[in-house]
């Protein structure tokens, strides 16, 4: 029942996102290609998902602009503190 | 049921949640440094907070009958004011011999700039000259796992440094291999929005086993459960699991960790 009402409501938000107007955006994107990686099958869907909002990079930032993280690794014009 | 809170910001909290804690079984709890929700203004805020840790918060916590320790640091959401901190790490000396103290923490990244890891590496540097115990904050959300594996290899390039005596906290399904693998011990947050659920924090104990894991509620002034392990206990129950494992998990790992640290007494807790 849980994993039901959980999935009911991710499709709702969905539905929601899919109402709305603007550009896309990038955290959502990636929530995308996160669901994708639901179907896969394999014992590591939770690390899998992570990985995909992850910064694949491995080098330090030239510096914090921001204090928060935001869900999803805006790629390296969002690093640079463009977005 | 007997818990240890090894992660709690006690300074956010109400005594109701004191008392609520040491009804549900808590026998003690760690207070790292950290970031207050703004930036402090000067390093004599620091100050004043190093005081609060290791002088005041202990005395409130006695009041419940709770052993309270503490961590002490500038957290990585300050460091990248380098000058700030230089400061700040010029004050932690003199409270390292405080009797509540049990190391340098909780230390890390948050966004995974130059000059964090700048930071991390001058407190890494403090923590292998005194011998002292490590308590690491991993970054949140997408930032975790490139400073996870940053923070392991700053950790790794000290030889001083001893895995055994660090805790990588925060971890999750896509850093907890990594810390366990290279030898350090893994904490694991349970927060009702990001990092753990209780449900996933069990998953990865059955996967990965109960060596060298802890688990905390990390409650602070956020959104944030201060009573996380005694509900993720409960949890651990429904699944079944044996009280010896239970409380492995949840008092005998605290324990076997900070105890490394002469100044933490064995609570004398009732199982
Ligand atoms: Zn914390």
């Amino acid at each position: 029942m849980d994993a039901r009402h959980k999935l009911v409501d991710l499709a709702a938000f969905m539905d929601r996102v899919n109402r709305g107007e603007g550009n896309p955006d990038f955290r959502y994107q990636a929530f995308l290609e996160a669901v994708k990686v639901l179907g896969e099958g394999g014992n590591s869907r939770a690390a899998a998902v992570l990985e995909v909002f992850s910064d694949p990079t491995s080098e330090p930032i030239a510096s914090a602009t921001t204090k928060a993280a935001c869900g999803a690794w805006p790629g390296e014009l969002g690093e640079s503190g463009a977005n | 049921m007997r818990y240890i809170e090894p992660h709690g910001h006690m300074v956010s909290r109400t005594t109701d949640d004191y008392t609520a804690m040491v009804s549900a079984g808590c026998e003690a709890v760690c207070e790292p440094a950290f970031w207050a929700g703004f930036d402090r203004s000067s390093a004599d805020g620091f100050y004043d907070y190093f005081c609060q840790l290791t002088e005041h918060e202990p005395k409130r916590a006695a009041k419940f009958g709770l052993p309270h320790y503490s961590w002490l640091c500038i957290n990585p959401k300050e460091s990248e004011d380098v000058g700030l901190a230089n400061e700040v790490l010029s004050l932690i000396p003199d409270f390292m011999d405080r009797p509540n103290v049990l190391g340098i923490g909780e230390i890390g990244l948050n966004k995974n700039s130059r000059n964090e890891v700048q930071v991390l590496e001058k407190h890494v540097d403090l923590a292998g000259s005194r011998d002292q115990l490590v308590l690491v904050h991993t970054p949140h959300l997408e930032d975790k796992r490139k400073g996870t594996r940053l923070i392991l290899d700053v950790l790794k390039s000290d030889s001083r440094i001893r895995p055994e005596r660090c805790i990588i906290d925060h971890v999750e399904e896509h850093t907890i291999k990594m810390v366990l693998d290279e030898g350090f011990w893994a904490g694991m947050t349970l927060y009702p929005e990001s990092k753990c659920s209780p449900a996933r924090a069990i998953d990865m104990l059955e996967i990965y086993g109960t060596d060298r894991i802890w688990m905390n509620s990390a409650c602070d002034w956020g959104v944030s459960v201060p009573l996380a392990v005694p509900q993720t206990i409960l949890e651990m129950r429904r699944r079944g699991h044996a009280r010896d494992w239970v409380d492995q998990v949840a008092f005998q790992n605290p324990v076997a960790f900070m105890r490394q640290s002469p100044k933490f007494q064995v609570p004398s807790g009732s199982h």
